[in-house]
């Protein structure tokens, strides 16, 4: 490999460096400095693919294909550099519409990126969220196991009071029902000792409604 | 740059001066409509299908040529191969052609229409038939290149129309997207160079055909750096997952017809470029396991990617990121069943997907969104496009007897006769993505079809047929600023006499008004002509590729048996370098 070979690689080394540098930032402007440089940079390893420095290319009396340098990259070096040039205004024109649209020509962020990045702040959000509800959760379920264990004593202690009332309320029938039966059996008494006084008290007997 | 060169022996040799039609068909046809610029639209309409029709005839005669009498060559300028530039269609190249000429034209066809409905105002004519022309003579030369220069100029040809194609109009949001993906096609061109610099550098030609013998020759590890460089660079091109983030970003947002177009060719063109490296300059599995499992990778992050969606066309955007998982699996697999499986899936995949956004195209057209989130009851509205949207979406998923179906069985068998734990893994995987994709397509199908309108589809979903102005002076300032209320995109003024009569202001009886209905209204001192019929040639270019994709399907059997020749010719490389080199 000879000197100018060397320089050659060197140098679309150096060009393919810096335009990737410019490829990574925001602005088209310097996506398209940086493609200009890399297309250029390309060219020059393509250029390095033709071999030692030689005559020039052309066939003419008195020349030696031996001593020529190789063509072909030559060849593709122009095809690219049409291509690269015509690329380069389109995407100039981009940038310029890009900028008459919204001030600016900075390429935006990919849209399933920016979906991505908004669902991981809304998982966060959600996660808050969700654990500020868990402990409301938690609190509510602390009272109400609370009030449930209080609406369980109020219960038995209602059932309690409830078998007290009953026993109350039965031993109040059976009571009523003695009182009624031995007023029935007063009565009754009553009624025969009438038949008995009337039978047997000779005043009665005399002095009827009088006495 | 191109002359008809010496043909081959016997009776194909007029075929080898068919050769170069389909490039230079579109080229020519593209620098006349450039001279004509806007004027005579019906006859540059007519030209643009012409053109298309017959590289359609070229490549069916090219199909039939390259599988009776070996692979057709064309020498530029009578060059012989080491110097010149070399057209080869081979069996491969051929079927492609054939493809992607049909498809073109069927696009074609359907954004006449679009044209037509739209009175040229959203696509112009004068920009977008020869860009779309330029883009179909590109994606010829990469099937026809037979030095791996001329692919470069081909990718380049292509994907220069291309950003002019998907940045049509200049909106702010195509503008953003095209941004994207010009950089990355650009990116990914210049790395091709770079690729084809380090080829001539260590094998000291790139003519496809020498590269054989010379890549044979070389050490395995500089054999290998060369592989994988074109590789990365394909898969760019390709999609194929950790490269693919490009796509779902950029492709929603372009006109109807391009995108169509673009998932439907530009992807598969990388396929193509992989295919004819891997196996002619490259063959042996040294890199089959890779592939393989960048296969899987892409099928399962594309399809979770795609299950995740709310819009249609990014619904469509990842499901193509998803299925390219089953080419590059095929390809990994390297035997002469994956490799036919492949070209198989590539030929279905390009007809299915296309249409599939070509459908989309429809429903935005029809109710002005393809947000899931607020379509709804288009069963109704429109059973036509329910059915053109059923049945390419589950070829798609794959129901059998459908050709998805035939395509992933072939692909899963040539899977299973492999053998690999990798492979096995691979038929796995590429069940699970058909399961994912016929749950997220139906899904859509669920949203949009098959429950009821939402309360915004009864004010939407008309389309619009023609716009008159009331008072020629103040229409024409108003005719740029207001967009219709339709949804529908195209304003301009409507040639005069189309204007039906019907009732005035806006239907209020809900869907029974909107159904197959004219209405006109008056809005910004333009009347306004709707209609809830779809344009013709939109539905019948539609309709057309959808039994094309059905065609797979009843052709399935004589169609694998030329896939299979193809991958044999691909695989025992030498009647591809004998055709070339012989003479």
């Amino acid at each position: 490999m000879t000197t100018g070979s060397i320089a050659l690689v060197g140098c679309g080394g150096v060009l393919f460096a810096c335009g990737t540098a410019l490829l990574l930032a925001r602005p088209l402007t310097r996506i398209v400095l940086g493609a200009v440089l890399i297309g250029n940079g390309i060219n020059l390893l393509v250029l390095a693919t033709s071999g030692p420095d030689g005559d020039a290319a052309l066939l003419y009396p008195g020349t030696s294909p031996r001593t020529m340098s190789d063509p072909l990259p030559q060849a593709f070096i122009l095809t690219a550099i049409v291509i690269t040039l015509a690329l380069t205004a389109f995407l100039a024109t981009m940038a310029y519409r890009a900028w008459q649209h919204s001030g600016n020509d900075d390429v935006p962020d990919d849209t399933e990126d920016i979906r991505i990045v908004r669902r991981a702040t809304y998982a966060e959000e959600r996660e808050r969220l969700r654990a500020a509800y868990h402990k409301r959760r938690l609190e509510y379920r602390a009272l109400a196991r609370s009030e449930e264990e209080r609406e369980a004593r109020e219960r038995s202690a209602y059932e309690r009071l409830g078998t007290a009332r009953d026993r109350y309320r039965q031993l109040r029938r059976r009571a009523r029902a003695d009182a009624r039966a031995f007023r029935v059996r007063q009565a009754r008494a009553e009624e025969t000792a009438d038949e008995i006084v009337g039978e047997d008290d000779p005043w009665q007997t005399i002095l009827g409604a009088d006495r | 740059m191109v002359s008809g060169g010496a043909g081959p022996v016997g009776g194909a040799a007029a075929a080898g001066l068919l050769v170069p039609l389909p490039v230079i068909l579109p080229l020519c046809a593209a620098g006349l409509k450039l001279a004509i610029g806007a004027r005579l639209e019906r006859v540059q309409r007519f030209i643009s299908a012409a053109v298309l029709l017959a590289v359609l005839v070229v490549s069916l005669l090219l199909l039939v040529a390259a599988d009776r009498h070996g692979p057709q060559v064309m020498f530029a300028g009578g060059w012989a191969p080491p110097v010149g530039i070399v057209l080869v269609a081979d069996r491969l190249a051929a079927l492609m052609l054939v493809i992607s000429s049909s498809v073109t034209l069927a696009v074609l066809v359907y954004s006449v229409g679009q044209g037509l409905a739209d009175n040229d105002e959203a696509t112009p004519l004068s920009v977008f038939h020869p860009s779309y022309l330029v883009l179909v003579a590109g994606v010829s030369d990469t099937f026809l290149a037979g030095d791996l220069f001329n692919l470069y100029v081909g990718f380049e040809l292509m994907l220069t129309a291309s950003y002019v194609l998907m940045t049509i109009g200049g909106t702010l949001a195509r503008i953003r997207a095209g941004a994207t993906y010009a950089i990355v096609s650009l990116l990914s061109s210049m790395l091709f160079l770079a690729a084809v610099a380090m080829v001539y550098a260590a094998a000291g030609t790139v003519t496809m055909a020498q590269l054989p013998s010379r890549l044979d020759a070389l050490p395995d590890s500089v054999a290998m750096v060369l592989q994988i460089a074109l590789l990365g660079v394909f898969a760019i091109k390709a999609a194929v997952f950790p490269l693919a983030a490009w796509l779902p970003d950029s492709y929603p947002t372009a006109p109807a017809p391009v995108t169509a177009v673009f998932a439907g060719l530009l992807t598969k063109v990388g396929i193509y470029a992989i295919l004819r490296t891997q196996t002619l300059l490259f063959p042996g599995d040294g890199i089959g396991d890779v592939l393989m499992v960048l296969a899987l990778l892409s099928l399962l992050v594309g399809i979770l990617g795609a299950v995740a969606q709310t819009d249609l066309k990014r619904l469509l955007s990842f499901t193509l990121v998803s299925h390219m998982g089953y080419m590059v699996f095929g390809i990994g697999l390297g035997s002469p069943a994956g490799i036919s499986g492949a070209v198989f899936y590539v030929a279905h995949h390009i007809t299915v997907q296309t249409t599939l956004f070509l459908v989309a195209g429809l429903i935005e057209r029809r109710t002005g969104t393809t947000d899931l989130q607020s379509l709804g009851g288009l069963a109704r509205l429109s059973p036509l496009l329910a059915v053109l949207f059923f049945v390419p979406a589950m070829n798609l998923a794959g129901i059998p007897p459908l050709s998805g179906f035939l395509g992933k069985l072939g692909l899963l068998r040539a899977g299973v006769d492999d053998g690999g734990a990798l492979a096995y893994l691979l038929v796995a995987g590429g069940t699970v993505t058909s399961l994912l994709t016929l749950y997220a397509l139906t899904k859509a199908w669920n949203v949009a079809f098959w429950r009821a309108a939402t309360p915004e589809m009864c004010a939407a979903g008309t389309v619009l047929e023609s716009r008159e102005e009331d008072t020629p002076e103040e229409g024409a300032g108003d005719a740029a600023g207001s967009g219709a209320p339709t949804g529908s995109t195209g304003p301009g003024a409507g040639p005069p006499g189309r204007h039906p009569a019907a009732a005035g202001g806006w239907p209020t009886g809900g869907l029974s008004v909107l159904m197959r209905r004219r209405v006109t209204t008056t809005f910004g001192g333009q009347e306004i002509t709707t209609t809830s019929s779809l344009p013709a040639s939109m539905a019948g270019a539609t309709a057309a590729l959808v039994l094309f994709g059905l065609a797979f399907t009843v052709l399935a059997g004589p169609l694998f048996g030329l896939t299979g020749r193809a991958a044999d010719e691909m695989l025992a490389r030498s009647p591809y370098v004998e055709a070339v080199m012989q003479k």
